[in-house]
């Protein structure tokens, strides 16, 4: 009981705190990559501090409810994930938090808040099928959806799932929503979208909204953690790799269209899937 | 101790909006200038944004003229306090050559409270960022006033 409220204590807070930390060294690499200086890593801390000091401006009360429900069922779906808990139970809470932030921009007839929203939707529409079936084989490699099963296997997920690990690496890119999938949003707003799902978001709700982000990026990394769970210094190594590559590739590609995504990552994503799937069943 | 955090975060964490008021461009490309590596603005935190929304620092460039003040006033009612206001550039300030012309009103400060002049044709860059530093210590004391 006692190990379970302090579990519940670091998702709470030392997950969020982690998060920022990470999106601080994202743009410290970012502006190493482009020979600047770039911001002190604990930057987004002020950000956030800066943001929920403003005033509070929203356009209607949905906006404000929505930013509550997507930080909650963030913070949740990390809370679950440090009490080892249903990988499915964790993927239905943080898909509540996503369909909610869209809701959040679609309550509002500003055109940039309403494409940003279609735009989340198809990205959401891409990544879920794709996390689902990351699960499913995890499952079928594992024999339970269960976390704490999960951590149990004496070898690691990633000899028997690799191709898995890849398809988990094109859902976690667009759910980080980076290059070249950083359709709904962008980190740097000043373009033909303005802030997309963001637009109408501002001052605190904005502030709970990048919290909710941080959230969402730890729940992220957690699964990928999954891949390799039976040597904690391996685990770390993996982790530090997969999102060097994932700021390599925000930094080297550009955008793309959104009928691209959809067809790039369901083609690849599936046939990567099968091949490993039948790979898998040949082992057994 | 959160507030006086908060309060630290806000110099900390300026977010800039630009708006053009039909400059000749001079003054535009100076203001973007700051943001590519020679003088990295984002190493002080400070964020161009294209949402006033999610903006601090309101930056105008160029004379304002009857067409477009109405949405210089709209885009700084939509920034949420607390804000200031960046005049750019002798057109910004007064009007600069333009002033003289049918159908210009003059500088910023006739339609909008301005917080900070920043002079030149074209302000440069360096002075930009001296006028964003400024305003931001007066927005810090606008909030304790
Ligand atoms: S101040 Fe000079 S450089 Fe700037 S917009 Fe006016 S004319 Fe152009």
């Amino acid at each position: 009981m006692t190990t379970e409220i302090i579990l519940i204590l670091i998702a709470v807070i030392v997950a969020p705190l982690l998060g920022g930390l990470i999106s601080g060294i994202d743009r410290k690499l970012t502006a190493w990559f482009q020979s600047r200086q770039g911001p002190p890593i604990t930057q987004g801390f002020f950000d956030v501090a800066k943001l929920f000091g403003k005033e509070k401006m929203a356009a209607n009360p949905w906006i404000i409810f929505c930013a509550w429900v997507y930080l909650v069922a963030a913070a949740l779906s990390v809370v679950l994930f440090f009490l080892q808990s249903d990988l499915l139970l964790i993927f239905f809470v943080q898909a509540i938090g996503a369909v909610f932030m869209v809701i959040g921009a679609m309550s509002v007839p500003s055109p940039y808040s309403q494409v940003g929203a279609q735009r989340e939707l198809i990205q959401i529409l891409t990544y879920e099928p794709l996390l689902i079936l990351v699960f499913v084989s995890i499952y079928l490699a594992t024999g339970s959806f269960q976390i704490d099963q999960i951590m149990q296997v004496e070898q690691p997920l990633l000899f028997k799932l690799p191709l898995m690990f890849i398809v988990l690496g094109y859902a976690l890119t667009i759910k980080l929503r980076k290059s070249p999938f950083d359709f709904s949003t962008s980190h740097h707003g000043h373009q033909e979208l303005v802030k997309g799902v963001l637009t109408e978001y501002s001052g605190p709700f904005l502030g709970l909204v990048e919290v909710a982000h941080w959230y969402e990026t730890i729940l992220v990394l957690g699964l990928c953690a999954l891949f390799w769970s039976t040597n904690i210094l391996a685990m770390i190594a993996l982790l530090v790799v997969t999102y060097l590559a994932e700021i390599i590739i925000d930094n080297t590609m550009a955008r793309m269209t959104w009928r691209w995504m959809l067809k790039y990552v369901w083609s690849v994503g599936l046939a990567l899937s099968f091949v490993n799937l039948i790979w898998l069943y040949a082992k057994v | 101790m959160l507030k006086s955090f908060i309060k630290k975060s806000r110099v900390k964490s300026p977010w800039i909006m630009h708006f053009d008021c039909g400059s000749c461009n001079g003054c535009d490309i100076e203001t973007l200038a700051c943001l590519t590596p020679v003088y990295d603005i984002e190493r002080f935190g400070i964020v161009n944004v294209g949402n006033p929304k999610h903006a601090d620092i309101l930056l105008v460039t160029g004379t304002v003229n009857h067409r477009n003040k109405k949405v210089l006033k709209n885009l700084y009612d939509q920034m949420p306090e607390p804000k200031a206001v960046i005049a750019i550039g002798a057109c910004g300030t007064s009007g600069g050559v333009f002033r003289e012309a049918y159908n210009v009103v003059g500088g910023v400060d006739k339609v909008i409270p301005v917080d900070v002049y920043v002079p030149g044709c074209p302000a440069k860059p360096e002075a930009i960022i001296d006028g964003v530093v400024l305003g931001l210590q007066k927005f810090a004391e606008k909030v304790e006033g």
